[in-house]
């Protein structure tokens, strides 16, 4: 897994609440058995007016400006809904290493962490601030520290951020999280064991 | 000192295998169900890292996400490349030696339908799946939620997961249901008041009196919706109802094994004085049949009521919201849902595919025809559920209406993603699923969600029609 540790770069607006995953990566472009090649599928039905790919020059990651963003910011709830997987990778293969946001869906979130994608959740009123100082700025450059837990905005302001101990640790050292797992096989072995003469109808059907 | 836990607290705690850091624990997980969608992207993952299955025994398989529903499906599906899907799920879950309820197995269904059926998914039970709707088994008391493919990858390798534990909500509904009011109608009311987003990060048990006297097809709606609004999962504490549900299941423990089990599920429900993160509580009394008119599940009003303003938003972002959720579906506000023509009807789904829910729409269509125009379909939500409703004369009744009776899938809750079978640009479609996102079943399509009865009742009328119209 890609490590993040700080990264420097352009930051896209795209303040809207509820943004489910069936709107980051549509249900009919997820047709491949592999894990990579869907960032042109990025907000498929949003990014394109038509199934030619011909770009609405509306949607903020199709303007000149921030078709290199490397952080998105968006209202709550940003990946609610599927469990689509491909969300995340969409996103990450688009090039996004970070999303800001007053909060995500739980599954979403989850899967951002497996795929060294950072979701940053900051208070409402500064994912707002945020936005709005990135939309104010000409380079639109956010800085986001992870060792710092720390996101600097275009003018400098700064915000903390919290995140797990272990999804952090996981992150800045780009660890496997099945590798870092199989570090407890014995814990999980102890477990069954004991849990066996509990619980035997749920290893005995 | 309070040492009182609540259902969700009690399953926790039983599956931590270790604490890894404050609130983050690595979970054994009971039940690893996959589909053939994220389960094979899993498997050819865990193929070429040339890992092992740990717990083969503690893993399944079904078909639903991609296959079409048309009578006499084959592997190959209407959507491009759905086909890989299957064979590679097939084929992996063969080599690996996983059950897998494939295209023409007698219990083969959508995985949320056919867990609780064949008891697979116990109360007290850690289920995992690839798919938002996992927390549809809460409705039996299983403490369970969606994953994506790399965490389905982990409990395949580790049979565990490494999970922040959820803070407790608990959401009471007081009073009596009314009549003609379904599950449907209580959950989509819920998210309405509460919102879209009320239950981030926190698991939510259902409780009380209403709650209570719910069959268990009627508690996994309600549990199935709880992703609906970012709960991490929706429970239903286990009793009688549960256990009479269960005794008979193909996978259920029988004998000794039984009876142990049920004294071990006596013990899970919340203590009296557990305390809860957050409490909400609705009086059933207010609760009518409900309907969607925008784009989010918390887009829900009463059928008998209007298409609300956005003027009358409480700030700024919500107004924005239902405005352009509003642009999209097409409608004025102060439009009466009433008056609302529709130009498709589904019934199905991991939310109403049911047998309970076929019976119910079966009611209303019974010699009765769907309007003019109107395409009406439906899939039932197993294969089990599709056999026994042909038993019963509930397809009759349902194609004598004018309804296409379908073999059962995922497809057209998620058009395009499954199936590629979906309704058309611009097209406003009355459903029973969990979804009214844009696009979420075809481009450009409207949907509009509500109870089986409500859908049922409307496809006669062609417009959305309070189902009480049609008897209780």
């Amino acid at each position: 897994m890609e490590k993040f540790t700080v990264i420097n770069g352009i930051s896209a607006p795209l303040m809207r609440r509820n943004i489910d995953t069936d709107a980051i990566i549509p249900g009919n472009k997820l047709l491949k058995v592999s894990k990579t090649g869907f960032g042109d599928s990025l907000f498929g039905n949003w990014r394109y007016i038509d199934t030619n790919l011909t770009e609405n020059p509306d949607f903020v990651l199709n303007m000149p400006v921030y078709r290199k963003a490397i952080i998105l910011i968006a209202g709550t709830n940003f990946g609610c809904g599927s469990s689509r997987e491909n969300a995340a990778w969409a996103l990450k293969d688009f090039g996004i290493r970070c999303v800001i946001a007053p909060s995500f869906g739980p599954i979403f979130y989850n899967n951002c962490i497996k795929n060294g994608l950072l979701p940053v959740v900051l208070l409402e009123n500064q994912v707002e601030e945020l936005a709005e100082h990135v939309t104010q700025s000409n380079k639109k450059l956010v800085t986001v520290d992870l060792q710092k837990c720390e996101v600097t905005s275009p003018t400098g302001l700064k915000y903390q951020f919290t995140v797990s101990q272990v999804y952090r640790d996981m992150l800045l050292e780009g660890m496997d999280p099945i590798d870092a797992t199989f570090n407890f096989e014995h814990e999980i072995t102890a477990f069954e064991q004991n849990d066996k003469p509990k619980r035997p109808w749920i290893y005995q059907y | 000192m309070n040492n009182s836990l609540t259902l969700v607290d009690k399953i926790w705690y039983d599956h931590v295998i270790m604490n890894l850091d404050k609130d983050i624990d690595l979970m054994f997980i009971d039940r690893n169900f996959q589909h053939e969608m994220s389960g094979s992207v899993s498997l050819k993952c865990i193929q070429n890292a040339k890992r092992k299955i740990r717990n083969i025994n503690l893993s399944f398989g079904t078909l639903d996400h991609v296959l079409d529903t048309r009578q006499g499906r084959t592997d190959a599906t209407m959507i491009p490349g759905g086909t890989e899907f299957i064979r590679e799920f097939r084929a992996l879950t063969k080599s690996y030696g996983i059950p897998l309820f494939d295209i023409d197995d007698p219990d083969q269904g959508i995985v949320h339908v056919i867990a609780p059926d064949l008891g697979i998914a116990l109360p007290g039970c850690t289920f995992a799946c690839g798919d938002s709707h996992t927390c549809t088994v809460g409705g039996i008391g299983a403490l369970a939620w969606g994953i994506g493919a790399t965490d389905a990858e982990h409990v395949f390798a580790t049979q565990s997961l490494v999970q922040v534990k959820p803070k407790n909500m608990r959401v009471t509904f007081k009073g009596t249901r009314g009549k003609g009011v379904s599950a449907k109608d209580l959950i989509l009311y819920l998210i309405s008041k509460a919102g879209a987003d009320a239950g981030i990060d926190h698991a939510v048990e259902y409780a009380g009196p209403v709650i209570e006297s719910l069959t268990i097809d009627e508690r996994l709606t309600m549990c199935n919706m709880a992703i609906e609004f970012s709960a991490r999962t929706g429970i239903v504490a286990p009793d009688d109802v549960t256990f009479n549900y269960l005794h008979d299941k193909p996978y259920a423990p029988k004998g000794k094994v039984w009876d142990d089990a049920v004294a071990y599920w006596r013990t899970l429900p919340s203590d009296p004085e557990a305390k809860f993160d957050k409490e909400l509580y609705y009086d059933c009394v207010n609760v009518r049949p409900q309907v969607t008119w925008g784009t989010s599940p918390t887009h829900s009003v009463a059928v008998d009521d209007v298409v609300p303003d956005p003027i009358k938003a409480p700030d700024s972002a919500i107004r924005l919201t239902m405005q352009r959720a509003l642009d999209y579906i097409g409608l004025t506000p102060g439009t009466r849902m009433e008056d609302i023509k529709i130009d498709a009807a589904f019934i199905g789904s991991c939310t109403n595919g049911r047998l309970s829910d076929l019976r119910e729409a079966a009611r209303i269509l019974k010699g009765r025809k769907v309007a003019p125009g109107i395409k009406a379909i439906c899939s039932p939500g197993s294969t089990k559920t599709k056999r026994i409703a042909e038993s019963e004369g509930i397809s009759k009744i349902f194609q004598e209406a004018g309804f296409e009776w379908r073999e059962p899938g995922c497809s057209f809750c998620m058009s395009g993603g499954a199936g590629g079978e979906g309704f058309e640009y611009g097209q406003r479609v009355l459903s029973t699923t969990n979804r009214n996102f844009e696009d979420r079943q075809g481009r450009g399509v409207r949907s509009h969600l509500a109870s089986p009865a409500t859908v049922a009742a409307s496809a006669i009328l062609g417009h959305i029609t309070d189902p009480r119209k049609f008897g209780e």
